[in-house]
């Protein structure tokens, strides 16, 4: 970043609903320090100033659907010092990455009234499948918390860091009683990337992978696992097929269950 | 002997159960912040109290390798729960603790340790692997050349109401252990539930005046048998038996064995075992501070060797696959531990096997090890 | 209550709670590397450290490191360190300037055998950044040097830019010790050896019966300083390393520096090598 100058910030959308954008909003009791350390060149969700690039950091959330999209994200590249993907459609194509193993015309004639009108890509692909990430935080949506971490970071001058371990580790530390071994509710928690503070399981609800793979998941033993304990192989896959499905991880264990005989 | 003076030292004393109430009353009264099993969740978890009520009354844990299911039973026994997911050491060593602040000041900075404004805690229904494991973290924390103020200001206060286990589950094994079924030692109060009335061993000074103003009775010959019969019981109810004569060789032996190749098939690196354990220690620090940087808050928090960046190097990493972090938390735990502290870290509490999402047994991966044969 | 015997908190010194210490000088010393002096600001700080031992240090926000201590032990006030920019602890530390502060706590770790080796022959092997431990350990046998025999250091780096603290090198000499450089790589200003530094066991003579063997640097090359110097039939309870692990408390309660049964913040990082052999050099251990 730039001496003296406050450094620029632009938050960008490809194809999303917006929620990891709201997360920068929804810091209520940080924003204006936010706002006083730097520069908001464009955040459509937040301000109508449109201020060209070049920028220091770019928030990227969403994936790529469009070739209009793919253009844009090339040309922010370009402009950014630091590039920095939101959430799981922008690093693992999101729930509309389910379109990657269906085929898209058949939907488009089935949803759209004309549709001659939609322009779309057969896949829709994470960021870094098009341009160099430096920094990819996980959630859907991210967490406030983490992006302020990451914020801080980077305006102190450290690269920021997130944990790698698995949703597991902030049950315990909360004192969130797993909802798989008390209760057998099928749960991605032990192969998940921590972030979220263990919200669905504090809710008993099982965690559905949101922030995708933790490093070193080993999802063959935890769907073996789920399936030993009652839960389908149509359901353990809906799991892995889900928000974060477009992950390696995640999908070369749904491949392997599909191929695997019953 | 109604109001009748405190009962000495090291005697034996029998009341029924709902006076046990008073107990509490009185231990709260004396400042003490009183921490139980709980019902929360469809678990047992280790919670304020205020109210026997608030005990795991006419209820039991069954619990296998990866399950642990709260059920409803016949009886109405306080303490029939075996332990649960949490331990102690939530409250003596917290999984987020404030270490320090450090704020800018001028050129300089200003390092503040935090203060920690916690009550003083009675532990109530401590069961002996429980009190061993205690122990254990009282010598990694406090009993060194250096001890940890955090730990010992919170330790140090703690009054500890201990229970002898009436009740065992698939997943004990305290018996291999050394460490249970019968409370021995550490306690200020140690209980024995009988079907009507509570057998009360006085362990302390402290123990004795939280008696106080208490219908009590002297435990005649007949209660103490009783109450003998109890833990008797309880120890023939464990089944788990593990080997520990060849320990630790066998694991120092056996660092390069393919055994370890299988579990790293299994094992998730998910961490759930070291963090249920009632011994692990481990920790990192975390700091996070504010957009400016001026002002940083150090937090220690339960860190565990199967998170990949605990074993961080300059240019790498130590234990990259799950097999070495697995390797390094066995040997560790069922060897190493030995050489460090005189002792076994495992007291056999069996909470890392029921609380393993895929079911993995430490005491059958060691027998697995062990038949393995030597490489 | 319990009984539990217990140290009273209240007389506990926090071991985990740094000093303010200034930045008195830095020196770059090779490429990402610098040698950073630092005093306690409060005059009252404990002083005194010994060969070998190590320093926490820290940055607020962005946290803290072991480093060793790499100078003279009998000028306690200043204390250098030589730091590699490895990490975002380190990175920060390197856009540190002269009168900045730091937090510093220590000194940690169990010193190289000093009264050990009065009387004998030291042999100093040093790869690379390795050689900042074993600094204060040459210092010392400097002002000392009637006090040992012949006094070796056999150093190398991969190249001559990775090289630490050349400007010594003739002071050292000159003092009596016998100097072995070697680069693994040479390039065209370098007039001196070439290869890796266990080789330069072959362009020494020992005796076995009256050497000690002091060495630090990447683990790879202790290995085979082990090898060369138990094929010159030094005993293995001759030969002490100073290992390095991740630490986050310096005072064996964060549980990350373990190998095995020890506690390199603790009985480390200088070891005698029996007494980790077992578990020196496993893969992945």
């Amino acid at each position: 970043m730039a001496e003296n100058a406050k450094p620029r910030l632009a938050i960008f959308k490809l194809a999303s609903c917006d929620g990891c954008q709201l997360q920068l909003l929804n810091l209520e009791d940080e924003l204006l320090d936010i706002a006083d350390q730097v520069e908001i060149c464009y955040f459509p969700e937040a301000t109508s100033q449109d201020l060209d690039g070049p920028y220091d950091v770019a928030l990227v959330e969403g994936s790529v659907t469009t070739e209009t999209d793919l253009q844009r994200l090339r040309e922010i590249r370009r402009n950014s010092q630091t590039l920095i993907t939101l959430g799981a459609c922008a690093n693992a194509g999101g729930i509309q990455a389910l379109r990657n193993t269906a085929d898209v015309e058949e939907y488009t004639r089935a949803i759209y009234a004309n549709p001659s009108y939609i322009h779309t890509l057969a896949q829709s692909t994470p960021v870094a499948a098009h341009v160099t990430v430096d920094f990819a935080i996980s959630g859907c949506p991210i967490s406030r918390r983490q992006l302020l971490d990451v914020l801080t970071a980077l305006l102190i001058g450290r690269a920021p860091e997130l944990p790698r371990y698995s949703v597991c580790v902030e049950c315990k530390r909360s004192g969130t009683v797993c909802v798989l071994v008390s209760a057998g509710v099928a749960c991605l928690g032990p192969i998940t990337q921590a972030g979220c503070g263990a919200l669905c399981p504090s809710f008993h609800r099982g965690c559905f992978g949101c922030y995708g793979p933790m490093e070193s998941a080993n999802p063959d033993s935890l769907c073996q696992n789920l399936m030993a304990r009652g839960v389908s192989r149509a359901e353990t896959l809906r799991l892995l097929n889900g928000f974060a499905g477009g992950s390696e991880e995640f999908r070369s264990a749904a491949e392997k269950l599909e191929k695997a005989p019953l | 002997m109604a109001g009748s003076p405190t009962p000495r030292v090291s005697a034996t004393v029998i009341f029924p159960k709902p006076t046990l109430q008073q107990v509490l009353d009185n231990l709260r009264a004396s400042g003490f912040r009183l921490i139980g099993p709980t019902v929360r969740d469809g678990s047992v978890i280790l919670g304020t109290l205020e109210k026997i009520s608030e005990l795991p009354i006419g209820r039991l844990l069954d619990q296998k390798a990866g399950n642990s299911r709260l059920l409803p039973t016949h009886s109405a026994d306080y303490f029939a729960c075996t332990v649960g997911p949490d331990s102690w050491k939530r409250y003596l060593f917290p999984a987020r603790s404030d270490l320090l602040t450090a704020r800018r000041n001028g050129d300089g900075w200003i390092f503040t340790p935090a203060s920690d404004d916690s009550p003083p805690f009675a532990f109530i229904g401590v069961k002996s692997c429980d009190l061993h494991a205690i122990a254990l973290q009282d010598e990694v924390f406090v009993n060194g050349t250096i001890g940890d103020p955090h730990y010992a200001h919170r330790r140090q206060r703690v009054f500890m109401l201990a229970v002898n286990c009436s009740t065992a589950a698939s997943t004990c094994f305290c018996t291999s252990m050394s460490t249970g079924p019968h409370v021995r030692s550490g306690f200020d109060l140690a209980l024995t539930e009988l079907p009507d009335s509570f057998v009360m061993e006085i362990g302390s000074e402290a123990g004795s005046n939280a008696l106080a103003g208490i219908d009590w009775q002297p435990a005649s010959a007949f209660d103490l048998g009783r109450a003998a019969q109890v833990t008797q019981r309880t120890e023939r109810l464990i089944q788990r038996q593990v080997t520990t004569s060849d320990l630790p060789q066998l694991l120092y032996e056996r660092i390069d064995h393919p055994y370890w190749d299988t579990i790293a098939e299994r094992c998730l690196s998910c961490a759930n075992c070291t963090l249920v354990c009632p011994t692990c220690f481990c920790s990192t620090v975390e700091d996070h501070s504010d957009l400016n940087g001026n002002r940083t808050t150090r937090t220690r928090v339960w860190d565990s060797c199967f998170i990949l960046d605990f074993s961080h190097v300059h240019g790498g990493n130590s234990r990259p696959t799950i097999k070495s972090r697995f390797r390094q938390w066995m040997t560790h735990k069922l060897g190493a531990w030995i050489d460090q502290f005189g002792r076994s870290g495992c007291v056999g509490c069996g909470r890392c096997i029921a609380w393993c999402p895929v079911g993995i047994d430490i005491t059958e991966e060691l027998n697995r090890l062990r038949t393995a044969g030597a490489r | 209550m319990s009984q539990v015997t217990m140290v009273e908190p209240v007389t506990m010194m926090d071991p985990m709670l740094p000093r303010p210490a200034v930045v008195r000088a830095i020196r770059p010393e090779a490429y990402g590397i610098s040698t950073f002096s630092l005093e306690y600001t409060d005059p009252d700080a404990p002083l005194g450290f010994a060969a070998g031992q190590f320093n926490m240090i820290c940055l607020p926000g962005f946290g803290e490191v072991a480093i060793s201590i790499c100078s003279d032990p009998g000028t306690p006030r200043v204390m250098e360190h030589t730091i590699r920019y490895a990490g975002s602890v380190t990175r920060a530390i390197g856009r540190l300037k002269i009168g900045d502060v730091v937090g510093l706590r220590g000194p940690y770790g169990n010193p190289w055998p000093m009264q050990l080796a009065e009387g004998k022959d030291l042999m100093i092997v040093a790869g690379g950044i390795g050689l900042a431990p074993l600094r204060p350990v040459i210092l010392e046998t400097l002002h000392h040097r009637d006090r040992f025999g012949r006094v070796l250091v056999l150093y190398g780096g991969r190249t001559p830019q990775d090289l630490l603290y050349t400007g010594e090198f003739e002071n050292w000499q000159d003092g009596g010790i016998e100097m072995f450089v070697s680069v693994d790589r040479a390039d065209e200003t370098w007039k001196g050896q070439v290869g890796v530094i266990p080789m330069a066991f072959y362009r020494t003579r020992l005796d076995h019966r009256r050497t000690l063997v002091f060495s630090c640097g990447p683990e790879i090359m202790l290995r085979f300083v082990i090898y060369e110097a138990m094929a010159r039939r030094i005993p293995k309870e001759a030969i002490y390393v100073s290992m390095e692990r991740n630490m986050k408390c310096a005072i064996g309660f964060c549980g990350h520096c373990q190998l095995g049964p020890v506690f390199i913040c603790k009985q480390g990082p200088v070891f005698r090598f029996s007494a980790i052999e077992p578990f020196f050099g496993r893969e992945e251990f």
